[in-house]
This record gives structure tokens, C-alpha cells and sequence, in this order.
């Protein structure tokens, strides 16, 4: 039986293989893509990073997965029911093969749940309800919850399937640890079922992805190849596209847009992202680097409204964002559900009412505060970080830049040593304003409240978090997020500045290439000429 | 001799473990690893569970002492980004990091020494004077500067030289050469001419340097005096005597190359060590870090070892003192 699967197998790769002469020579498409960094990883499960992700969606794919508008829509799952509030029922495709030839089963999702939420998975967090899955018969599984949760489809986007029999032969059944210090086999190599096929790598300097000819999906893409080069620094890769070594980027940097845009052979893609760019306060019982020692004057609603007014947004966007931030007065993107049009507007910037504001919280000559910025985090964080702290001097308060590169200012801001910080959440890859509300917005609890760093969690928006966490009704769930959402913009816990600008760049040579506001490429939705 | 040689291996142990213990108090300072290792999803639990399988938690001092007894076992751990083995992933990279840095030196004495031998005898020409002054901007230039021109220039411009990368490389063995494609020997250039820039420089004004002092000592005279003709009195016998520090320096630079090659490498994706070092820092990939640190030590060590050696061979004065347990070495 294995055999002859195997014989088959053989025989469909040399009768591609022998088609495939015919296609290199008639229309090979390859895309030569510079990305900004190398990927972690081929092992999906490796480490917890968006980018790792959305590459690897290439190779591996999840039950369910985002369309080129982020709607959610079968994959490997053909369709769904929940059989009680707490238990979903899959129903898998059938005739689905991994790329060593290996049938997708119900036994695939079941090894592959068992290792994403294992105990040294980094991804564990990525399914915070999952309890257990059962398997009903080959093709159907069961997934139950540890309690009423919406949001499984969600983060079942991100969860890749794997080979069972293939994890077991190359004893990678479970997820690599750090920790022991020994390499897992998944790490080097990999077996999805998705449109394209690893062919060879070298990381940092190329890995090459052929088309899956097998692919269960009808392609959408006409590529043949592409070939990934990580190219870390920026003008180098602007360089790279400028001569033709890269037909694609997905990271352009935001100064060399005009002068890529005015080539006639480049096409520049510039939207928004999903990340909301916010500043976050030290609401604690006292500052902590201030010449106000006794109490904290952020506390006072006063005081956090004139920080806001004080900032003149466009400003911020003409000199630090170069003209590509999108304003905003909500901190979550119009795309995220959650969103309504009544957390979009701002606070008007009123530099006047700023000071009289201070003055009447009993700061007339302003105070001193440090501000906590990143000089590799955000899209032009020094840039506005600066802008702003200078608006702020300019109505009489005192800001202490404190700028460094991310991995140095993290923990700090993890200890809570900073009175304001920049802050961007992307709400992925959930992407629901339930991310953002559990994680940053939400009191320091068992399960949340992780990036609560600066203790502005308040019990009636912790309380209508709770509730949204569990309401299987969309409406009556949006509508609490809302209701919570609003407070916070009310109440001016966070200070709300943009949502910040992404680009991809491209040659002529590239057709169609759907770009969604998650800022990933999805290359089996784009096509070449 | 063999006193001698146990000494500098005893000090090149103690440098390296200095070293060690440096990094590892810096790595404090460097950032937390585990906020980058897990998504934004991760639970406050999920973090400190992992915080203390990495062994994070332990004071810096015994994460040294396990790591120091780790390392003379040759095991170096995994990256946390790459999930690989450290000494292999750094193994991978050095071919490229060697092949890059030894074109750099065949390049700094191919064209630095001629250059230096003119600027000395026809040191009043204009020609000689335009040298010293390139050379100037030679030493002051910063190489990601240089190299973003030269990737202007070459690849954007004249769209001659690839702008980054290795090209198609040959695995002989662990080794991988770009040198035996056409594509790995163009994107071999650019990389190497940069890196090459600085200690071009130096070994001209050494040269120059040395060729001037040599011109006036008593044997050049006499070998003029017996009508030698030019070329062999500069050729043969005074080049000849300025090349001993030259060589030395040439060979002290190769370790300060292997270390500073990493500018060059982020500007060019050259994949070497020092790329996969700059990686590193911005992961805050421990495991890597420290290896890294560990190997260029050791090389430096070693070069300077060797350097040190030569020297009490070829010097006897040095050979006295380090059998007189005197204060050896340079």
C-alpha cells in the first residue's frame, strides 16, 4: 500500500518534472522577493513573530485562513458548527496531501494541536482557550474550548497543520526548546500543505519556494517560483529593487517612496496598517522620574487631556510621517472589529487650552516626566517621539526623552520605569479589538492585562472585557467592545496618534498583488506578467 | 620556547574567559530575550515559564559558570531565533566571513604596497601627493558609506556588480566558496573592495613610512654608491626590509577584519558571522551572542599568539627574556 502511494508519488513528480521542462521554457515566473529580515524559522511553531507566520502561510496551512480582505474563510477546514458553546466541530477537506505526498487527516490536526499548545511551544499563547480535540471519524475533529469563546476561528488562522506520521519519523512531535539546547528536525525542514514547496535554503541569504502543482486550492497565482532574500539593510534594498536584483519588497522604506515611485519601472503599494500608535501613561500612584515626587499628575483627567491638546497631529504627520500616517482618535484601526466611527475623532489641537488645563490641575508651570521611546520599534517612532515631546516643552511641560533600540527599552517598560511610552498594536493575529482590550487595555490578571505596564486597567472596562470574552453573539460582543473602547477614549487613558504607514515596492513585472492592511503578502493571491 | 608558549596559552585562556565573563555581565544590559520570543498573545505565566527554562532567572554568574562549562564541551546551546545549533550556525557562516576578509587582505597588499613603495621614492611628484591625500579620505571614510556608493555606483548605475549577496556558492565539505562561480567571484567585489578600503590605506603609509626610513640608512647608500640600478635598490633590497611590520600588521588586522567585517556584511547581505552577530544583538539571541564573542576571541588570541611567536623566533632578545622569565612579549 505504502508502496505503491510512493510509487505514485515518484511518477507525479517526474511527469511534473517532465511537464515542467516545457514550462521553464515557455512562461517561468519567478519573484524574486527582499524582504527586511531573514524568517526565524521553518518551523511554524518556533517563534512568536507575525513575519515568521505570514512567510510560512506560503508552506503550511490552517484550517481556516484570511481572505485579501481579511475575512475568514475555509482552508484545510471545509466547514464548522459548534455542537455546544464550548465544543466546535471541523469538518476536514478530503483529497488534501502533504507536500511528501502523506493524506491530511484528522489525525495531522490532532499531533498538530497536541504540539502548538505543549507546554514549551511559544505559540501556546496563540490558542489561549484550547482544552482538548477529539477525533470523530478521519475527516471530522472536535476542538473544545474552556469556556463560551469567540474568537477560535480567529486565532485557528495562525495555527498550522503539520504531518503527524512526518513529525513522528523525524522525532520533531514536539515543539524545539530553547531551553535543552538541541535542534529539532522541523527547524531546517518542512511539509505542509500549502501552495508552495521549500525547495532549498540558506538563511540570510536565500531560501527558494516552488509551486505545489498538487495544491488542493484552484491558483489564483501564477508563479513558479519565488525566491526569498532577506536584505536587512535598507538602501541596499532599495538598491536591489532599483537594479532589478528583487522584483519585490515588502518593507520600503518611507523617505525613498518618491524616488521609487518616480522610477517608471517601480509600482508603489502605501496604505495603512493595522498597528495604532498610541501613547501610553504611567497612571501608578507616583511618576516615576519626576519633579512631581508626591502624587502622580497623570492621574488627572486634566492633565492627560491638555497632553493630548497639546499635540498638533498634523504636524506630527507632516514632519515626522512624512504625509503617510493616517490620524486618528481610536486605538484600533477602522478594520478591526470593535471599531465604530465614534471613537474616530480627535481631540482638536489647541495648544492655549493645554495650558490653562495644567494650570487649572495646579501645574501652571508644567512638570517633568521621562518618556520611554524606541529607535527600532515603530514606523518613525524617534521621529515623532521627538516631534511631539517638543510640542509638549512647548506649552510648559517638561518631557526626558529616553530613546534606545527596542530590545534595551522592552524591559524597562516591562518594569514599569517610564512615565510615557509610544506604544503599537496591531490586534494580530487576531485581529479583534478583543486583542487589544485583554492584553494592553485590561487590569493585570491571570490571563490578562500582559502589557498592562503602566497600571491604567479600570474594574467597569475590565468587567465589560470579561463579558466580551465570553459572548458568542457577535453584535451584543462588538457592542460591549465598543462600550468599553469608549471609556478608555473618554477617559484619555491612552493618547491616540496614527495608524502608521506600510509599503511595499515592485516592479513592473509584477501583476497583481493584493496587499490587506496586516501588512502581509500573500503571494498565492498575486500574479506576474 | 615551550615556557614561553605555555604562558601565552595560559594568558590567551584568561583573556578568553575575561571576555566571557565581560559579555556575559553585558547581556543584562542588552535587553530581555523571552518579550521577543513570544508573541503578543502570550500570557504572563507563558513568559516566566520561559524566562526560567532558559535560565534566565539565575544570576548572571551562574548562567556564566554553565555556559563556560558548556562551552568547553564544545556544546554552545541553540539560538533562540534560529532554534539552531549555535557552533554550527556560526561554522556555516565563517567561509564567507574568511573568503571575504582574506580577498580584503590580498587586495590591501596588492595595491598598498606599490603605492606606498611610490608615494616614498617619488614622494615630491603630484601624482604621490594625490596618493596621501586619497589615502586620507581612505581612513576617514565610514565603509556602510562607502559601500552604499559603490552599490549606487555599480549595481544601480552601471547595473555591472550585484548589489548584495554571495551569489551561487560550491560546497566542498562543511565549506561553502563563492569563488568558483562566476556570480559568487562578481558579488565577492564590491563586499571586498569596501573592506579592503581602510587597510589599503594602512599598508601604504606603513610602506611609505618604513621605504622612507630604509632610503636613508647606510646600505641603501652603499648599494647606490656600487651603481645599482634603481629598481633593484628599491626592489630588492629596501622594500625587502619594510616588509617584516607590514607583515605583522597585515596579520594582527586579519583578526580585527574577522571582528569589523560587520558593517560590510549588514550593508552587502554578505551571510558571514558578523551579520548573523548583528541578528543576534537585535534578538537579543543570547546563545549566539556569546559564542560569537567567545570565537572572535579565540581568533584574535591566536593571531596574536602566532604574531608573538614569530617575533621571539626571528628577535633573540625576546627569546632571552622569556627564558629569563622576564617581562616577554610585546
Amino acid at each position: 500500500m505504502k508502496r505503491s502511494v510512493l510509487l505514485a508519488a515518484t511518477a507525479a513528480v517526474a511527469f511534473s518534472g517532465f511537464f515542467g521542462v516545457f514550462q521553464t521554457q515557455s512562461e517561468a515566473k519567478t519573484l524574486k522577493w527582499g524582504a527586511a529580515r531573514e524568517i526565524a524559522s521553518l518551523d511554524p511553531y518556533s517563534f512568536g513573530e507575525t513575519f515568521t507566520l505570514s512567510v510560512l502561510n506560503h508552506v503550511y496551512e490552517g484550517l481556516v485562513r484570511y481572505t485579501a480582505d481579511l475575512k475568514i474563510e475555509p482552508a484545510l477546514a471545509e466547514s464548522w458548527e459548534t455542537v455546544s458553546p464550548t465544543t466546535w466541530r471541523f469538518k476536514l477537506r478530503k483529497g488534501v496531501t502533504f507536500h511528501n505526498g502523506n493524506p491530511f487527516t484528522a489525525d495531522d490536526v490532532l499531533a498538530s494541536l497536541t504540539r502548538v499548545t505543549h507546554d514549551t511551544s511559544p505559540l501556546k499563547g496563540n490558542l489561549p482557550a484550547y482544552k482538548s480535540a477529539r477525533k470523530i471519524d478521519d475527516h471530522t475533529v472536535e476542538i473544545e474550548v474552556n469556556g463560551p469563546y469567540p474568537l477560535l476561528l480567529n486565532d485557528l488562522t495562525n495555527i498550522y497543520i503539520l504531518d503527524k506520521e512526518w513529525m513522528e519519523a523525524n522525532n520533531a512531535s514536539l515543539p524545539t526548546d530553547s531551553g535543552k539546547g538541541i535542534k529539532g528536525y522541523a527547524t531546517d525542514n518542512a511539509n505542509g500543505t500549502g501552495p508552495f514547496i521549500i525547495e532549498s535554503r540558506r538563511a540570510d541569504a536565500k531560501t527558494i519556494f516552488v509551486a505545489n502543482p498538487k495544491w488542493w486550492d484552484k491558483p489564483a497565482h501564477n508563479i513558479t517560483k519565488i525566491e526569498f532574500m532577506p536584505i536587512t539593510s535598507a538602501a541596499t534594498r532599495v538598491a536591489a529593487l532599483l537594479s532589478g536584483e528583487i522584483d519585490f519588497t515588502n518593507v520600503a522604506p518611507l523617505q525613498d517612496l518618491p524616488r521609487l515611485s518616480a522610477s517608471p519601472e517601480i509600482k508603489v503599494l502605501q496604505t495603512n496598517e493595522l498597528r495604532t500608535v498610541i501613547f501610553a501613561l504611567n497612571l501608578k500612584d507616583k511618576l516615576f522620574e519626576s519633579d512631581v515626587t508626591d502624587k502622580n499628575p497623570l492621574r488627572d483627567k486634566r492633565v492627560r487631556e491638555a497632553l493630548y491638546r497639546a499635540i498638533d497631529i498634523d504636524g506630527v504627520q507632516r514632519r515626522a510621517m512624512r504625509g503617510l500616517s493616517r490620524n486618528t482618535g481610536a486605538i484600533i484601526a477602522p478594520a478591526i472589529p470593535g471599531y465604530t466611527a465614534a471613537q474616530e475623532p480627535r481631540l482638536p489641537f489647541d495648544a492655549e487650552g493645554a495650558k490653562k488645563l495644567l494650570a487649572e490641575a495646579g501645574y501652571p508651570n508644567g512638570f517633568s516626566f521621562q518618556m520611554n521611546c524606541q529607535s527600532d520599534g515603530l514606523v518613525n517612532e524617534e521621529e515623532f517621539c521627538q516631534a511631539v515631546a517638543s510640542m509638549w516643552s512647548r506649552v510648559g511641560l517638561k518631557p526626558n526623552l529616553s530613546l534606545g533600540p527596542r530590545s534595551q527599552q522592552t524591559p524597562k517598560r516591562v518594569k514599569g520605569e517610564f512615565d510615557v511610552i509610544s506604544f503599537g498594536w496591531a490586534n494580530e493575529p487576531m485581529i479583534d479589538a478583543y486583542s487589544i482590550l485583554v492584553q494592553v487595555v485590561r487590569s493585570k490578571s491571570g490571563s490578562g492585562g500582559v502589557f498592562n505596564w503602566g497600571n491604567w486597567g479600570r474594574p467597569d472596562v475590565d468587567a465589560l472585557i470579561d463579558k466580551a470574552g465570553v459572548e458568542l453573539d457577535t453584535a451584543k460582543r462588538i457592542a460591549m467592545m465598543n462600550e468599553a473602547l469608549m471609556i478608555v477614549k473618554n477617559e484619555h487613558i491612552f493618547i491616540p496618534l496614527h495608524n502608521q504607514p506600510m509599503a511595499w515596492a515592485m516592479r513592473a513585472n509584477v501583476g497583481t498583488m493584493p496587499q490587506a492592511s496586516d501588512n502581509k503578502p500573500r503571494l498565492w493571491l498575486s500574479t506576474m506578467k | 620556547m615551550l615556557v614561553f608558549l605555555v604562558k601565552r596559552l595560559l594568558n590567551a585562556a584568561a583573556v578568553m574567559l575575561a571576555v566571557g565573563f565581560l559579555a556575559f555581565m553585558i547581556f543584562r544590559f542588552v535587553g530581555d530575550p523571552v518579550e521577543l520570543m513570544l508573541n503578543e498573545q502570550a500570557s504572563q505565566q507563558q513568559r516566566d515559564e520561559l524566562r526560567v527554562r532558559l535560565g534566565l532567572d539565575k544570576p548572571f554568574v551562574m548562567q556564566f559558570a554553565t555556559f563556560i562549562a558548556n562551552a568547553v564541551r564544545g556544546d554552545f546551546g541553540i539560538s533562540y531565533r534560529n532554534q539552531q545549533d549555535v557552533f554550527t550556525l556560526i561554522v556555516e557562516r565563517f567561509p564567507a566571513t574568511l573568503e571575504l576578509v582574506m580577498l580584503a587582505t590580498f587586495l590591501s597588499l596588492v595595491v598598498g604596497i606599490p603605492l606606498g613603495v611610490y608615494s616614498a621614492i617619488r614622494r615630491e611628484k603630484p601624482l604621490a601627493k594625490l596618493i596621501q591625500f586619497v589615502s586620507v579620505l581612505g581612513v576617514s571614510l565610514p565603509s556602510f558609506a562607502v559601500g552604499i556608493l559603490f552599490i549606487l555606483l555599480f549595481s544601480v548605475s552601471l547595473g555591472w556588480l550585484p548589489a548584495f549577496g554571495r551569489g551561487q556558492v560550491v560546497q566542498i565539505g562543511w565549506w561553502s566558496t563563492g569563488f568558483l562561480t562566476h556570480s559568487g567571484r562578481l558579488a565577492l567585489i564590491l563586499p571586498a573592495v569596501t573592506l579592503s578600503l581602510f587597510q589599503i590605506t594602512l599598508v601604504m603609509r606603513l610602506v611609505r613610512a618604513e621605504m622612507l626610513e630604509t632610503m636613508r640608512t647606510d646600505f641603501i647608500r652603499f648599494a647606490r654608491a656600487r651603481g645599482l640600478p634603481d629598481s633593484s635598490v628599491h626592489f630588492r633590497h629596501a622594500l625587502r626590509n619594510c616588509l617584516m611590520p607590514v607583515i605583522t600588521v597585515t596579520g594582527l588586522q586579519i583578526g580585527n577584519l574577522i571582528a569589523f567585517a560587520l558593517v560590510t556584511e549588514t550593508v552587502f547581505q554578505w551571510p558571514g558571522m558578523g551579520l548573523l552577530f548583528v541578528q543576534a544583538v537585535t534578538f537579543v539571541d543570547i546563545p549566539v551572542m556569546a559564542a560569537y564573542l567567545m570565537i572572535v576571541s579565540a581568533i584574535f588570541v591566536t593571531l596574536n599568539t602566532l604574531v608573538d611567536l614569530t617575533y621571539a623566533l626571528v628577535d633573540p632578545r625576546l627569546k632571552q627574556d622569556a627564558i629569563a622569565g622576564g617581562a616577554g612579549g610585546r
